[in-house]
């Protein structure tokens, strides 16, 4: 018996099959992952997310605090409600998780992190924690709800609060505005359009009943999984982790090296890295053989071996696709063992889906 | 719950097996196997002509999870794969003992069916 959210309830309800995710027990599914995924690249997908991690950073200290911990630099966080995708890295340059921040108020930025790491992470932030200037608050009494598709927006916008709505509907990518006791962020992790909606756990079953009855579609970890996938977007634990860095988990975009003076944890160890070349990277592959590419399968390369990080089915593309951690110097082609057999492959630019459309070239 | 029809066999890895009227078999995965897959994907089928051992790994059914063998309930000769589920892997989601059949066996002579479940049998292995 794992971790359960408040929506859990809701779940079993639904006819969910029920996995463990990181210690919790989550939703793969409500009886057809496809339908789900196409459901999101459509229309409009539900998901619980209550299993993520919040944790506020409250203080005077908290802005230059959180320059030293990210390896992105939230002094780009002018405006209040910014959010920053960055990686939050140890003293070797490995990735100890990847997480957004969002800035609040000069003495307030709330992080949410991923489910499955989060006692090291606080561990970690904790211990970078002392002796500074800032309070480390986690929030497990809220929840969390994603809701994504093309039409999602809309079908949400109407269970907001009148008061809030409008700026709800107004807010840019990629920023967040409080709206009554909701936390409404225009910010996903399948590629399209949407919010994410960080509320008290006391009201998550009634907005997760009006948002249902508002025509969005419950969707399970799996739909979850390879929208994210299409969308080029990492999974921690399996496309990065403490053993890599960003600049060898296709992340080198999320490093900020100006000024050069900031000294982020992990630092030193990135700069030397990036001066003698990384020696792996991590590529996108479509596979153009049939069968379909799965995490661990072996990558074989004129220079070397990789390895394919993710890989599945890609149900808009209907085709094989993956993240690879390849040799630095490996070009176009591939092979990859797929249970046994060489298969051709080619490395393609991530992501292979946004906004429902394809975004690779497919023969 | 999942159908388990009571005329065909069954193998304890949830292939299920029809005996046909002109000796040879009919062989595909269960509504439990199916459901208990997800999504269907991708399936490989075997080709005609290849000789098969009771047992033996001879088709792939991948799901959106996980890839997984079918093995052969019998041994005999493959007589056909199912070539629709190429392009339409979810009929073996939506019609997994009709027209998402798997494969077609010349059983060898002397092959026993003896050993394989009937519908009963079957449904307690469920249970265990």
């Amino acid at each position: 018996m794992g971790d359960k959210t408040p929506l859990h309830g809701e779940h079993e309800q639904l006819g969910a099959r029920i996995v463990d995710f990181g210690g919790w027990d989550m939703p793969l599914h409500y009886g057809s992952q496809l339908e789900e995924h196409h459901a999101v690249r459509n229309d409009a997908g539900l998901f619980d997310v209550s299993h993520m991690t919040v944790v506020d950073i409250e203080g005077a200290g908290a802005r230059e605090w959180l320059r030293r911990l990210l390896a992105n630099d939230v002094a780009r966080l002018q405006a209040p409600g910014k959010a920053l995708y960055s990686c939050m890295l140890n003293d070797d340059g490995g990735v100890i998780d990847d997480l957004i921040v969002y800035f609040l108020a000069e003495d307030r930025f709330r992080m949410v992190v991923n489910a499955a790491t989060r006692a090291k992470d606080l561990a970690w932030i904790e211990r970078q924690a002392q002796g500074a200037e800032v309070r480390v608050v986690e929030r497990p009494e809220l929840a969390m709800i994603a809701v994504q598709g093309p039409n999602a927006r809309a079908k949400a916008a109407g269970w907001l609060p009148e008061s809030g709505r409008a700026a709800a509907l107004a807010l840019e990518p990629f920023t967040a505005a409080r709206v009554g006791e909701l936390f409404v962020a225009r910010t996903g992790y399948t590629g399209e359009d949407g919010w994410e909606i960080i509320l008290p756990g006391a009201i998550a079953v009634d907005a997760w009943r009006a948002l249902v009855t508002a025509g969005i579609r419950p969707c399970g970890l799996g739909a979850r999984d390879t929208l994210r996938l299409e969308a080029g977007m990492n999974l921690y634990g399996q496309d990065m982790d403490e053993s890599t860095s960003p600049l060898e988990s296709g992340l080198g975009w999320t490093v900020a090296w100006e000024p050069a003076e900031r000294d982020f944890s992990g630092r030193k160890a990135l700069e030397a890295q990036r001066a003698a070349g990384p020696v792996r990277k991590l590529v996108g592959v479509l596979l153009e053989d049939r069968g379909v590419l799965r995490a661990h399968q072996r990558v074989v390369t004129p220079d070397g071996d990789g390895e394919v990080t993710s890989g599945s089915f890609s149900p808009t593309l209907g085709r094989s696709v993956g993240l690879a951690r390849v040799p630095a110097a490996t070009g176009e082609r591939l092979e990859v063992d797929v249970r046994g057999r060489l298969l051709e492959a080619r490395v393609v630019r991530p992501p292979f889906v946004r906004n429902g459309k394809p975004r690779i070239q497919i023969d | 719950m999942s159908t388990i029809p009571a005329e065909l066999k069954y193998a304890r890895t949830h292939e299920w097996l029809r005996q046909e009227a002109d000796g040879t078999v009919t062989v595909g995965i269960t509504d439990h196997a199916q459901a208990a897959l997800g999504d269907l994907v991708f399936i490989e089928t075997p080709d005609a002509g290849r000789s098969v051992s009771a047992g033996e790994a001879c088709a792939v059914v991948e799901s959106v999870k996980a890839a997984s063998d079918v093995y052969s309930p019998v041994s005999g000769e493959i007589i056909e794969g199912n070539a629709a589920l190429a392009s339409q892997p979810e009929l073996l989601n939506s019609d997994p003992y009709g027209a998402g059949w798997i494969m077609r066996i010349r059983p060898a002579a002397g092959s026993e069916t003896s050993a394989l479940f009937d519908a009963n049998a079957y449904q307690a292995t469920l249970e265990d």
